[in-house]
């Protein structure tokens, strides 16, 4: 791994990327770079394939045409290399499993491993990582009397702890509490000085002060550059229109932004 | 009963089938009613009728034909599933008649009379040979290995099977594998309660561990040591009033479950006024 000493080295890099669901595509020949140590906020319309982008990412989608490399690789050969916080909704609250396990998933080996049990180290590893999102009193309650905002720092938890240098996270903040939002973008911003984050999210407070880069998606790329609020990019949101607002954003908030911290 | 124990070899093996099914159900069970798998394990049930027709037509242990067809319908499900583009409650309707179907069609082209299907329908405990445990002990062994064994790794498939997949588990092994440990679990039952009540014996100890504990070891303990009460209750009560075992067993297990649930809600509401009273 002498590419790692490399500083131009390209967190991702995605080349004419499309990909169908049945007849229909969900992404249009994308070509998008991530550099190393960037913190990409990802903005589209629901259906717009920021999801599809994120799971090609971690090469769990199938595409139709193009290629992705993650630090040079294709996606899936160094899976450690990757963290993912998954869209809360789908997970199943009802599992009969305690946050500290859920934690400890993220130390289990790839490939099959018979008998294999967590060593001290990666209980001392959970417990640190749940410190580092706030919430290791609750390191024994089961997911189901988990707040919205607890659970997801514990879904972040589990993705940091795989030790990834690229972490990606779908939609952190949907059904978060204003209080828990802050603390994970405060998390997040710290997390950023020793690792590339890629954030979907229909947050604007998030896109107008905490990423360094944009990406506008909606099936094709609309933009791709500085995450500045200004006429160009309340144009490009036009052009991956209707969602932002559908979700009541009302227009003022993207010159607003600075006091408006209203999600 | 316990005096004609010690005498019956039948009813010795009836109480070993009891334990052993008691075993499969409380780790299968559980893992079945977590992963939403109860309607697939119906069907890989129903499928293995035909193996047992096609054992009458072909003159072997109709156990052995069930234990190849159910794993067939494991595998093919799954395989159907896993290949995407159709949905699997198609695909599990399909197996689960056409296996009936099969069986049906086996034993109406036996030459002679037809033999008494009922016992791998409804289960017959007091029934059980020595051909039948033979093979139960080696399912049961199978399934509570492979649940140890990869325990860590299937807790994570259960919960986030997308997850571990990002780790780099082997979620298509473990996929398929718990597909095949299923169809075992459903031959081990079989010869319990039988082909149409396995269903309840599956989900009724799990379900009412889930009301109990939720902690994934503890939940399998409480299954298992619910479904050897549920199997050993309605042994007794069928060998009392001399009643279908697999039935009695069934009326047991679900009436259980409608019991604690009740129950249950009692208890909580009870709990809530406690707290609120405060």
């Amino acid at each position: 791994m002498n590419n790692q000493n490399n500083a131009n080295q390209k967190a991702v890099q995605i080349r004419n990327l499309s990909i169908f669901y049945g007849q229909k595509p969900a992404l249009e020949e994308i070509c998008l770079d991530v550099k190393d140590g960037d913190y990409l906020g990802i903005i589209g319309p629901n259906g717009g394939g920021k999801s599809t982008l994120l799971k090609a990412i971690l090469g769990l989608a199938e595409t139709a045409a193009g290629t992705v490399r993650i630090y040079g690789d294709e996606p899936g050969k160094n899976k450690a290399v990757m963290g993912y916080v998954p869209q809360f909704a789908v997970m199943d609250r009802q599992f009969p499993i305690t946050l500290r396990e859920v934690v400890l998933t993220g130390r289990l080996k790839q490939g099959i491993s018979p008998f294999f049990t967590y060593t001290k180290k990666d209980k001392e590893i959970a417990v640190e990582l749940l410190e580092k999102v706030g919430i290791a009193d609750l390191a024994d309650r089961q997911i189901a009397q988990l707040s919205g905002g607890e659970f997801q720092k514990m879904l972040i938890a589990r993705a940091l702890a795989v030790n990834p240098r690229l972490l990606l996270l779908d939609e952190p903040t949907a059904s978060v509490d204003a209080c828990s939002r802050d603390q994970i973008f405060e998390l997040l911003s710290e997390l950023n000085k020793n690792m590339t984050i890629i954030l979907v999210t229909h947050d604007l407070f998030a896109i107008s002060s905490q990423v360094r880069s944009l990406a506008c998606l909606n099936v094709r790329l609309v933009y791709h550059g500085e995450p500045e609020l200004n006429e160009r990019i309340v144009h490009s949101l036009y052009g991956c229109p209707v969602d932002l607002i559908a979700h009541g954003v009302p227009h003022r908030v993207l010159k607003a932004h600075e006091g408006g911290r209203k999600a | 009963m316990i005096q004609s124990m010690l005498k019956y070899q039948f009813l010795q093996n009836a109480v070993l089938a009891g334990v052993l099914a008691s075993v499969v159900c409380g780790l299968i069970g559980v893992i079945i009613v977590e992963k939403k798998l109860v309607m697939m394990s119906g069907g890989i049930a129903h499928t293995s009728y035909g193996g047992v027709g096609l054992g009458y037509l072909l003159g072997f242990e109709p156990i052995v034909g069930a234990m190849i067809f159910s794993l067939g319908a494991a595998i093919g499900i799954g395989y159907i599933k896993r290949r995407g583009g159709t949905r699997s409650d198609v695909v599990i309707s399909l197996f689960w008649s056409l296996g009936m179907a099969l069986g049906i069609l086996f034993i109406a082209l036996m030459p002679g009379y037809p033999p008494d299907i009922s016992s791998y329908l409804f289960g017959s405990i007091l029934s059980v040979a020595k051909a039948d445990l033979y093979l139960m002990i080696g399912a049961t062994l199978i399934v509570t290995a492979a649940v140890i064994t990869f325990f860590n790794d299937w807790k994570a498939y259960l919960f986030d099977e997308e997850f571990a997949s990002i780790l780099g588990i082997k979620t298509a092994f473990f996929e398929y594998f718990l597909m095949v440990l299923i169809a075992m679990t459903v031959v081990v039952l079989i010869r319990v309660v039988g082909i149409i009540l396995v269903l309840a014996l599956l989900t009724a100890p799990a379900a009412v561990a889930g009301m109990f504990t939720s902690d994934l070891i503890k939940r399998m303990l409480y299954s298992v040591l619910l479904g050897n009460v549920f199997c050993f209750a309605g042994l007794w009560i069928s060998y009392r009033m001399n009643i279908a075992s697999g039935a009695a067993i069934v009326v047991l297990s679900a009436s259980s479950y409608v019991i604690t649930y009740l129950a249950r809600g009692k208890y909580m509401k009870a709990k809530a006024a406690s707290l609120a009273g405060h």
